[in-house]
């Protein structure tokens, strides 16, 4: 790994204030990454990739990340197409509103927010927590290299979910309680995902892995 | 589909796991890092630390655990034991853990619930509960102190009460079937998953792995903890996963054995 870390792939990790990032981080040093935690936009100065991993509740988070100054700069960020990576919070906040406190999101992503509604009699439980298939129905994709697109289960903790007002966003879907979400989005070198990547073992990591092979070919 | 999680549980004391866990494949067993990893190349899906140390100053050793496990196991992490104010429960969580589980702190201080799940979030705040049937009241009461001390709580109460304070997830152990291998208290396990929205982790009883099939299609249950059945080499994880299969209770498989 020593070898390789001259040209791994730079990548700040976003911490607004919430607090527990490190397994994200850890996760990313594990396959490879330089990667390091940024807490102001002039950090991202040298990276090629953001890492936005979100957790906590979303009022607290649009707050934070205003009060940081980051709230443009990610919206530049993506409008430019440059590689974003968001996870669980950070996918649910790119999108126009959330049920959750009724907050207005980033707006970068059309859509919004919704919260899982079960009866306690159907025994569906909430939050929506546990291993769960995301298929992928587009398997086709250098970022799913070793990675059943049909066929594999990540991991989720979570009790909203994402509506994309695009068809075209949807890259993964999950079911639970009878419905299926949009478990992961995709948009050009922007992708995010509902499930936790840094919990899912040797497949979360895989996909961490592939996103940082596309920063390489893309960087020539 | 949502996958029901088996989940072993190590107890942990002064840095050590102390009931004895037997896998060849380790050369030390008393590990909890290497246990951790051992367990994770069998394909549990979660993992929890029962941290059972006495005294406050061997706490700091469970951090070094929790760091130097999260950063070889990728997969949910729940530390348990222990931690009584929301300054105990961050430096667990800042040390890799992803959930903490309160018991008795919990009892004692209600109010630890809600302040820790509105400053963390629900889905870092596991409550404990050790419930016992008790004959005068023909229902399940709480106990703390593993099962010694009787609590004024009983236990469906205390389970609605924990999770509209905030509680993301119940821990169940039921105080009558844990240490016998007779299987888990079915009653006690449907009676409270059925009454909160939160998912519940079915704990004490495991003897063999029908078992394990009982409490999760007729109790309900949505997800399983288990100690001595794993830790004994008695069965691994994937055999437990198939014998669920078997049964159609769906499972992760992840062809590791």
């Amino acid at each position: 790994m020593t070898d390789a870390s001259a040209q791994a792939p730079r990548i700040g990790i976003l911490d607004y204030g919430m607090g527990n990032l490190r397994s994200v981080h850890r996760a990313f040093l594990a396959v490879g990454a330089a990667a390091t935690i940024v807490e102001h936009p002039h950090q991202m100065e040298d990276k090629e990739a953001l890492v936005f991993p979100g957790q906590g509740a979303i009022v607290d988070t649009m707050r934070l990340l205003r009060e940081r100054g980051w709230t443009d700069f990610l919206k530049d960020w993506v409008q430019a197409d440059r590689p974003f990576f968001g996870i669980c919070l950070g996918l649910q906040a790119l999108f126009d509103f959330s049920e959750e406190g009724d907050t207005q999101g980033l707006g970068i992503l059309p859509g919004s927010v919704r919260r899982f509604r079960f009866s306690l009699e159907s025994g569906i439980k909430i939050p929506h927590m546990g291993w769960n298939d995301v298929v992928f129905p587009d398997g086709d994709d250098p970022l799913l290299e070793g990675i059943r697109p049909d066929a594999e289960q990540f991991y989720f903790v979570h009790s909203y979910f994402v509506e994309p007002a695009q068809a075209g966003l949807v890259w993964g879907e999950t079911e639970y309680g009878g419905m299926r979400f949009c478990s992961a989005v995709r948009r050009g070198n922007l992708i995010a995902t509902q499930f936790h990547p840094e919990k899912s073992q040797e497949m979360g990591l895989r996909l961490y892995r592939n996103f940082l092979e596309t920063l390489k070919t893309s960087c020539g | 589909m949502l996958s029901v999680r088996i989940i072993p549980c190590l107890d942990v004391n002064a840095g050590r796991v102390v009931k004895g866990v037997r896998f060849k494949e380790l050369r030390d067993a008393g590990d909890p890092a290497a246990i951790a990893k051992a367990y994770e190349q069998q394909g549990a899906d979660e993992l929890v630390f029962l941290d059972i140390t006495a005294s406050s100053s061997e706490r700091d050793i469970m951090r070094d655990i929790v760091e130097k496990t999260a950063s070889q196991c990728f997969m949910p992490l729940t530390v348990g034991g222990g931690l009584r104010s929301v300054e105990n429960i961050r430096d667990m969580l800042n040390a890799g853990a992803d959930k903490v589980s309160l018991n008795t702190a919990a009892v004692l201080n209600p109010e630890l619930v809600s302040e820790s799940s509105s400053r963390f979030g629900n889905q870092c705040i596991v409550v404990a509960i050790d419930a016992k049937w008790d004959p005068s009241v023909q229902t399940w009461r709480v106990y703390t102190h593993g099962g010694r001390k009787p609590t004024e709580f009983l236990a469906l109460d205390w389970a609605r009460e924990v999770v509209r304070r905030g509680a993301g997830e119940l821990l169940l152990t039921s105080m009558d079937a844990d240490g016998t291998k007779a299987g888990y208290d079915i009653g006690l396990t449907r009676t409270l998953a059925e009454a909160v929205e939160v998912p519940v982790i079915a704990s004490g009883g495991a003897g063999n792995l029908d078992h394990l099939v009982h409490v999760l299609q007729e109790g309900k249950a949505s997800a399983v903890l288990a100690a001595s059945i794993f830790h004994f080499g008695e069965y691994t994880i994937e055999e437990a996963k198939q014998h669920l299969a078997r049964a159609n209770v769906p499972v992760r498989l992840t062809g590791r054995s």
